[in-house]
């Protein structure tokens, strides 16, 4: 193989894999090109911090490992990490002020399992703050953009940044499906409390996973829902998220929440048959307002898997329209307690103040942008004495009774639940939220309830709307059948075809 | 239900961020927004069902009660704002 050094970058990991295990080229080689077209990506701010020496340190390592025919799972793969990620010794802000320049004693649990499976990191990722948001711009640093362009937008790379009206990449992993969907990282991690791996990967045409609660230890993340959280892969193609979530996964006693179960071969699954599967269509998810671009999509996807060999059912999910409203009040609940942590004192961010209320005060109202001290707050209210029984309690019932909902889908036979990923294709910076929050929270409107029962879902790109940009489809599956989803988004890929971004334009 | 600015400054406090009296309406609107998305809750009769404690079903992980870590106090200061040795140090607490 004598493909040029920015080649390199257009291989998927298993590509890559492939020619690093035949000596094709090297683990330097490949790195090389990926710190090359970082550089080239800049005005995308994918990146919140390069790590270049690292990089190449840690490739060095990997070809040393190849030569002596030690060759790692993700041997020598270059992954970008979100900045949610505790990285030992590397700067790790969650894209919050208050952060500063947090530099961690520790590594992340799944980090350190990438590490371990032979990776090498490039840098860390763009995030919405603390993971807040669907759209990537409430991060500290200034926002990701999608790769992706409208049919005919004025967006092109000028002197001093990207111009025209530009397309988030979604959130909170923004950084991640941008850096992803440009190629200039072969995989990245991500984390979803609410659809935050498959939203942006279902607006930059990437597939993204979020396993099973418990799947994936939660030790070294920047915490911001408790009972939601959970890291997880994007990836270019299918079987690529297959090979990441295989190192991703595994018990963790540092993580009690992190379940001692064997991590099944995810690539296996990649592929196989899907013939005599059956697949709930949830008829509340046909919302009201719906693009009919959308509801073709969804249709299609339904088509595919029908004629693989799945029975489509019609299924009912009744409490499906609460799950949004319950998140807005478990979420910041939790997120209140766990970032009552940022005081001043042991790490971040100092105001000085005239005593330690003030400080707290003064270092919290500094730190922390607007969604981040609106969900505090609306946490703090709800958690208050009075209103804990009216708004958590009730939250946290109905969170049982969505629950509920999957578990009596699945106890009839489905295998499987198909949906569309989000309500809308990419949309451009400052449109959605400005006026009500709410407006922006309905990006997730199809994600959340996954969260909420604590069941893994996938999102796989399956189609263009009428601008040009990529929709995502949704399967949601049992608890711990991370590969039934797999093997179903595989069967729409192979149908569809991936969707990479064909023009770099942005230099 | 809706909360009024006195509310609003209460919350803060509670939470330990300083708002400014401009701050005050728009965190009222905000919030107000929230509280009224939220609100469609009250439509479903929840009696008898029991909160989520525990979204995966399974039995609490225990460790060893052993010592397994420490004799870190430098690495435990090191993001410190401001410290004094291996202590944090803050505005006087206890007059």
């Amino acid at each position: 193989m004598t493909k040029s050094a920015s080649d390199l970058t257009t291989l998927t990991i298993a590509e890559a894999h492939e020619g690093l295990t035949k000596k094709s080229f090297s683990a330097t080689d490949l790195a090389k090109s990926y710190l090359a077209a970082m550089e080239k990506g800049r005005k995308l701010n994918a990146y919140v911090l390069e790590t270049p020496d690292k990089a190449l340190a840690m490739a060095a390592a990997s070809d040393t490992r190849i030569a002596k025919g030690e060759i790692g799972p993700l041997e020598g793969i270059p992954i970008g990490v979100k900045d949610l990620f505790c990285t030992k010794g590397t700067r790790t802000t969650a894209c919050s002020n208050i952060l500063g320049n947090f530099v961690p004693p520790y590594e992340s649990t799944v980090t350190s399992n990438l590490w371990r499976d032979g990776a090498v990191m490039l840098g860390k990722l763009n995030n919405d703050e603390f993971a807040m948001g669907s759209s990537n711009e409430t991060s500290c640093f200034p926002g990701p953009i999608n790769p992706w362009r409208r049919q005919g937008s004025n967006v092109g790379a000028g002197a001093g940044g990207v111009e025209g009206n530009y397309l988030v990449p979604g959130g909170s992993s923004g950084g991640s499906s941008a850096a992803v969907a440009a190629m200039l990282c072969a995989g990245a991690t991500a984390t979803d409390t609410g659809g935050s791996i498959r939203q942006p990967a279902a607006l930059t045409g990437t597939v993204g996973i979020k396993p099973t609660y418990g799947r994936v230890s939660r030790w070294g993340i920047v915490a911001f829902a408790s009972s939601l959280d959970q890291a997880g892969p994007i990836a270019r193609d299918v079987k690529d998220a297959a090979m990441l979530l295989r190192s991703f996964a595994g018990p963790d006693a540092k993580d009690t929440t992190c379940v001692d179960r064997p991590v099944p071969d995810y690539v296996a699954a990649v592929g196989k048959s899907v013939r005599d599967m059956t697949i709930g269509i949830p008829k509340e998810y046909r919302i009201e307002g719906m693009p009919p671009e959308i509801q073709k999509l969804w249709d299609d996807g339904a088509r595919i898997l029908k004629e693989a060999g799945a029975n489509i059912v019609e299924i009912s999910l009744p409490h499906t329209k609460y799950a949004l409203p319950a998140y807005y009040i478990v979420a910041p609940a939790e997120a209140s307690s766990n970032l009552a942590r940022y005081d001043g004192v042991r790490y971040g961010l100092r105001e000085p103040g005239k005593d330690i209320v003030d400080l707290y005060e003064k270092t919290r109202a500094k730190g922390f942008g607007k969604e981040v001290k609106r969900r505090i707050m609306i946490g703090t209210y709800v958690l208050s004495a009075g209103y804990y029984d009216a708004y958590y309690v009730r939250a946290q019932k109905l969170r049982t009774l969505i629950k509920q909902d999957f578990e009596q889908a699945y106890a009839s036979g489905v295998d499987a639940i198909l949906t569309p990923s989000t309500p809308s294709a990419a949309f451009g910076i400052g449109e959605k939220g400005s006026a009500d929050p709410v407006e922006m929270y309905l990006q997730d409107v199809f994600t959340v309830t996954v969260n909420m029962a604590g069941l893994p879902g996938i999102a796989v790109p399956a189609g263009l709307d009428p601008q040009g940009l990529p929709l995502g489809l949704q399967l949601i599956g049992r608890a711990f059948d991370e590969e039934t989803l797999f093997s179903l988004a595989s069967v729409i890929e192979k149908e569809k075809g991936r969707f990479p971004v064909t023009e770099r334009w942005w230099g | 239900m809706s909360v009024d600015q006195a509310t609003v400054r209460r919350i803060a406090h509670l939470a330990r961020i300083a708002v400014t009296e401009e701050e005050v309406p728009h965190l009222q609107g905000e919030l107000n927004a929230i509280l009224a998305f939220v609100e469609q809750l009250n439509e479903v009769d929840v009696s008898g069902v029991e909160p989520m404690t525990s979204v995966t079903p399974m039995a609490m992980k225990k460790r060893q009660d052993v010592v397994s870590d420490g004799g870190i106090a430098d690495e435990v200061v090191a993001n410190a704002p401001q410290h004094e040795g291996h202590f944090f140090s803050v505005p006087k607490v206890v007059e």
